[in-house]
Parts: structure tokens; C-alpha cells; sequence
């Protein structure tokens, strides 16, 4: 195992809530089912660890230094002048995050981990450069969580991410922030000839505001994007969540898909996709909840330029119909674990090609929402 | 074992039912018959609980228990249990989900049941989102399988479903029933709602009555009925009831 830095005693140091609220964002300290971690609190990277053969994790300083051609890749899919908060984090003189290569033609199942903890200091900004090189498949989950201490707080990101010809990116990223915290991620994929782009997006427990509008262009031949995000909002919480594919090149497809509730805060879901090219295809699909008087707002934009693009959209905003809860207390079931039932069942999506490991760790983050319901 | 007085039934404000009585004893299965809108499935979901349904006068006793303003559920739990005719398509709800979160069955015995009526591949579909006809009768069958309810209401077990269907929900039903048990010994009880008859071709039931207008107008030997009726219609419910 090379490890470039690795303190588990600060991650062991830390406190059992703090603790527990990293494993719902799946942090595993003890690496069971990882084969890699980076893991930085605040501004400090603690953490870099990379078992895989043929896969790096380097913090993004040293990997500038360590390659030449990882600069080609630094601010590239995000331009530095987007908004003010790449425009924050251009102006950082000392860029903290993860930079993850995978090799050529280097193909591994088990996840690797990356955790951004927002502790003690007002704002975290991190730039993560995920790049997997011609034929190579990598896991990435995501975790992102504050200190139960934190009140008050924000966390900008630049995640750029480069699917090079026929790889396989999956990357899912679980929140777990506190109603004081506001997060800005500001996250961009580019994906090749027969490159696949899987985004997982998890958000269940009470945040200040998230703002974010993930963009992948499809710029191969049969390039595939599929973002599903599934949300809860509960009172106070502002999810203006969107996911767009720009289909700029034959036969790319993209498919977006959002679970969103609301307990009594407020879900935008926006989502865009911009057929340009042959035989491409699209599809938009939102379906939201009211559990509690709030807001969802759902947003599904669909632009064809040509007669070779076949794009379709659907959306549904409503309660739980009260004739299923009463089905399934015909079959026995109460009223409470009825809905309960039913919810599950909504926020169900299954993702076709997630590893198991990955699956539980969404289930396990529902779960504990669950419990809220 | 299902004993209704006097009961009268509200939807949406309106009386639907009037002054039902009926008496199921344990073991019997009973025939309801009627012409559309005559308040037959208002009856089943009256007796199973459903909210809109509002009893205003009148009582159901379950087996000596009165579960008039009982929940769905816990009329569920003493032993009722009902096949839908029209059930919800439940988004993202597994059937398999579904029966797991019914039953204290493990996921193979779940499975083993499902081929019994050739559901095995449903299990990791969404609950009724597109099936067919003949494919929601058999997830109704199937969870009903699982439930084994001691009285079962059925609403129209024959509509949409094909005839290779019919014999195969025939056979379940019957079973569910107990058709194979001696009738001394046969403790369940069922009503079924039917238009054509088709299911006395696989069980045998012991009483008809026939439904117009919110009342039960004629009881009487079920086959008999059913011949009345295809000869004659319902007119001569109509007149039975007033002579």
C-alpha cells in the first residue's frame, strides 16, 4: 500500500458523532471495503491511501507537480470565471483536494473514498480532478459532512471529471451537512467514445442551501451520462439541485432522474438536456413528494436542434395517494408502515452497474432518513 | 362468522347503502351479484374499512368482535382480506417489497409461492405498474397467498382475465377457501362479487344475493339466481323484493 500521507489517528480523534455522521456518507475508517481514501478536514488533507495498482489519489498540489499533463485537465471542464465561487476558488493560492487517475485500461469494482469534513473553519473549498484514462473503470464515492458542532458554515467544490474513451466513472456523493451549512459545488464531466458517466447524488438530512448544476458533455460517439439524485428537504432546507447533458456528439444519451421530498423545505429541481447531434437520445424523469407542506419545483428542460435528437421529459408533484397507503393496510400493514412502504418504494432507484457496496451505502443514508418520516 | 345490521353507508356525502343485512356463517361462500353501480364493491370496502366510506347507521360483527370504526389494519389482522378489482399501481414499490413488508415469510418461501401462480419474475417489478389483466388478478392471488385471510372478499375475479388464467385463479381461490376441506371441517368464509358466474365453474358457493340500488333485494341458492338473472335480468330482482 503507498501511502503519500496517511493519519487515521486524526480521523480516530475525532468524535463518535462526528464519527457517525461520516459513516452515513460512507466513510469507512477501516478501509474494509476501499481500496483507496483521501480524507481532508477543513483545509488540511489527512488522509491520501491508495491500494489499487494502477490507480493514484494525490492531493491536487502534488499531483500538478507529479504530472505535467494534469494541468491540461485543471480548470478545463470548469472555467475559472464561471461564478463568483470558481472565481473564489481560482484565487486560492494553496488549492486543497483530491486528484484520482486511473490508468489505462486499470478496471477496479471496490470504491475508492474521498471525504470533505467542514470542522472548524467558516468556509472549505476543495478542487477534486477525477480522471480516468482510455478503457479504465473506477468507483468514487463522495462524502461530504459538517461537525454536528458547525452552525454556521460553507463548502465550495470544483469537481472536474474526464471519462476518456470506453472508461467507466461512477461516482456517487452522499451529504450530510447541518441547517447552518451552505454548499456550492460547481462540478463538470466530459465524456469520450464509449465513455459511461454514472452520478449518484444522495441528500437526506437538513442542509442551509445547496446550489448546484452538475453539466456532462458527451463529446464521443455513444457516450452514456446518467445522473440520479435523490433528495430530501426538510423545514429550512433550500435543494436547488439541477443536472444538465449536452448530447454534442452521435448516438450519446443521457438520462436524469430525481426522487425528491419535502418535509417542509424547498426542492428546485432543474434539469436541461441539449440533443445537438444524430441519434441522440435523452430523457428527464422528476417525481416529487409532499410529505409536509413545502416546495418542490420541478424544472425539466428538453432543446433538440435537429431531427436526428429524440428527447422526452416527465415530472409528477403530489402527496402519497391515500388508495395505496389503504391497500397496503388491507394487506395488514398500519397506517405509519404503510406510507413508510410506500416511501421506500419511491425513492427506490436502482442503478443498474452500482456495486453492491455502494447501493447499501444509499440504502443506509434512506434508512436513516427513514426514521425522520 | 361476518355479521352485518342494519347498515347504511355514505360516499361523498350521498347514502349508497341502505339497510344491508347479511349473514356469512363460517365455511360458507356467498355470491353478491347486481347490475353496475348497484353498490356491490361499495359493500366490500365498507366491510374492509376504506375511508370515504362512511357508516352512519348499522353495525359489521367479525366473529363476535365489532369492527364497525376498526382501522383497515386491524381488520386485517382478524382475519379479513380482500382481492381488488381495480388495486393502485404503487411506483417503485416491489411486489417482492411488498410481501415482504406483509409477511413474516423469508424470501425464498415468498418466491416458492410465487410460482405457484407464475409471479416469480414480478417479484422485483413495481407493484401493478403496467401488468396486464390477468397479471394483477395473480398478484392479488399471490397476496392474498401470503396473507391467508379467514374471509375473503373477492370484487369480479373474472374480469380481464383470459380463460388459461380463469382455471388457474379458479384453483387458487378455491384453495384459499378451503373448497378442499371437508365442510364440516372448513372454516372459511368468502364473498365474490361476480357479473358472469364463471368462478361457481371451480367452486361451490352456498348463498346469492343480488344488490340493486343499495339494497339486497333476493337471497336464494346462487345458481338459481344466476340462471334468473341471464333469462331474465334484474327487473325480476326489482319486482321480488316489492311483492
Amino acid at each position: 500500500m503507498s501511502a503519500l500521507q496517511t493519519d487515521v489517528g486524526d480521523i480516530e480523534r475525532l468524535s463518535e458523532k462526528d464519527r457517525e455522521r461520516l459513516a452515513l456518507t460512507g466513510l469507512e475508517v477501516g478501509m474494509q471495503n476501499r481500496c483507496g481514501s483521501f480524507f481532508q478536514i477543513d483545509q488540511n488533507v489527512i488522509q491520501t491511501t491508495c491500494g489499487a495498482e494502477g490507480i493514484e489519489m494525490i492531493p491536487i498540489k502534488a499531483a500538478l507537480e507529479k504530472y505535467d499533463w494534469v494541468k491540461d485537465y485543471y480548470w478545463n471542464a470548469v472555467p475559472r470565471d464561471k461564478d463568483k465561487y470558481t472565481q473564489y476558488l481560482a484565487k486560492q493560492e494553496n488549492p486543497q483536494g483530491l486528484v484520482v487517475i486511473a490508468h489505462e485500461g486499470v478496471k477496479v469494482e471496490m470504491p475508492l473514498q474521498a471525504c470533505l469534513f467542514l470542522r472548524d473553519e467558516p468556509v472549505q473549498h476543495v478542487h477534486n480532478l477525477f480522471i480516468a484514462r482510455e478503457g479504465s473503470e473506477i468507483n468514487i464515492i463522495s462524502g461530504c459532512a459538517s461537525s454536528w458542532q458547525k452552525e454556521r458554515g460553507a463548502h465550495i467544490g470544483v469537481t472536474e471529471i474526464y471519462v476518456g474513451k470506453g472508461a467507466r466513472v461512477t461516482s456517487t456523493m452522499i451529504h450530510n451537512w447541518s441547517p447552518g451549512i451552505s454548499v456550492f459545488p460547481r462540478s463538470a464531466t466530459v465524456i469520450e467514445e464509449d465513455g459511461t458517466f454514472l452520478s449518484n447524488y444522495v441528500c437526506m438530512q437538513p442542509v442551509k442551501k445547496i446550489d448546484m448544476y452538475p453539466t456532462a458533455r458527451l463529446v464521443g460517439k455513444n457516450a452514456v451520462a446518467r445522473f440520479s439524485s435523490i433528495v430530501v428537504a426538510t423545514p429550512g432546507s433550500i435543494l436547488d439541485l439541477g443536472s444538465r447533458a449536452i448530447l454534442d456528439a452521435e448516438k450519446t444519451s443521457a438520462e436524469l432522474i430525481t426522487r425528491a421530498i419535502t418535509t417542509g423545505g424547498t426542492v428546485i429541481s432543474r434539469g436541461h438536456i441539449l440533443g445537438e447531434k444524430d441519434g441522440t437520445r435523452g430523457h428527464i424523469e422528476c417525481k416529487g413528494l409532499i410529505l409536509k407542506d413545502g416546495v418542490i419545483h420541478a424544472i425539466p428542460e428538453i432543446e433538440g436542434t435537429l431531427t436526428g435528437t429524440e428527447l422526452s421529459h416527465e415530472a409528477a408533484v403530489g402527496k402519497i395517494a391515500r388508495n395505496e397507503i389503504e391497500y397496503l393496510m388491507a394487506r395488514g400493514l398500519s397506517e405509519e408502515e404503510a406510507t413508510a412502504t410506500i416511501i421506500r418504494g419511491f425513492l427506490d432507484v436502482k442503478i443498474s452497474g452500482l456495486p453492491a457496496v455502494l447501493q447499501e451505502q444509499i440504502d443506509a443514508a434512506i434508512d436513516q432518513a427513514e426514521s425522520g418520516f | 362468522m361476518l355479521d352485518i345490521s342494519d347498515l347504511h353507508v355514505e360516499v361523498g356525502g350521498t347514502e349508497k347503502l341502505h339497510d344491508i343485512n347479511l349473514h356469512i356463517g363460517e365455511g360458507e361462500t356467498h355470491i353478491l351479484m347486481g347490475p353496475n353501480g348497484s353498490g356491490k364493491s361499495t359493500l366490500l370496502k365498507a366491510i374492509m374499512g376504506f375511508g370515504g366510506y362512511t357508516i352512519t347507521s348499522g353495525s359489521i360483527v367479525f366473529r363476535g368482535t365489532d369492527i364497525t370504526r376498526m382501522p383497515i389494519h386491524e381488520r386485517a389482522h382478524l382475519g379479513i382480506g380482500m382481492m381488488f378489482q381495480h388495486p393502485p399501481a404503487i411506483s417503485g414499490l416491489k411486489l417482492g417489497k411488498l410481501l415482504a413488508a406483509t409477511s413474516h415469510h423469508g424470501n425464498e418461501a415468498l418466491e416458492a409461492l410465487a410460482q405457484t401462480v407464475n409471479m416469480e419474475k414480478f417479484l422485483t417489478r413495481d407493484t401493478n405498474v403496467g401488468f396486464s389483466g390477468g397479471e394483477i388478478k395473480r398478484s392479488e392471488v399471490l397476496q392474498l397467498k401470503v396473507q391467508q385471510p379467514d374471509f375473503l372478499m373477492l370484487d369480479e375475479p373474472e374480469s380481464g382475465v383470459d380463460l388459461e388464467n380463469m382455471s388457474l385463479m379458479g384453483k387458487e381461490i378455491a384453495n384459499l377457501l378451503e373448497k378442499d376441506v371437508h365442510i364440516v371441517n372448513r372454516r372459511r368464509s368468502g364473498l365474490i362479487i361476480t357479473h358472469t358466474g364463471y368462478i361457481l365453474d371451480y367452486l361451490e358457493a352456498d348463498q346469492g344475493h343480488v344488490m340493486i340500488n343499495g339494497q339486497i333485494r333476493c337471497h336464494g341458492n346462487p345458481r338459481e339466481i344466476l340462471r334468473v338473472v341471464k333469462e331474465k335480468g334484474y327487473g325480476e330482482c326489482l319486482r321480488c323484493k316489492q311483492m
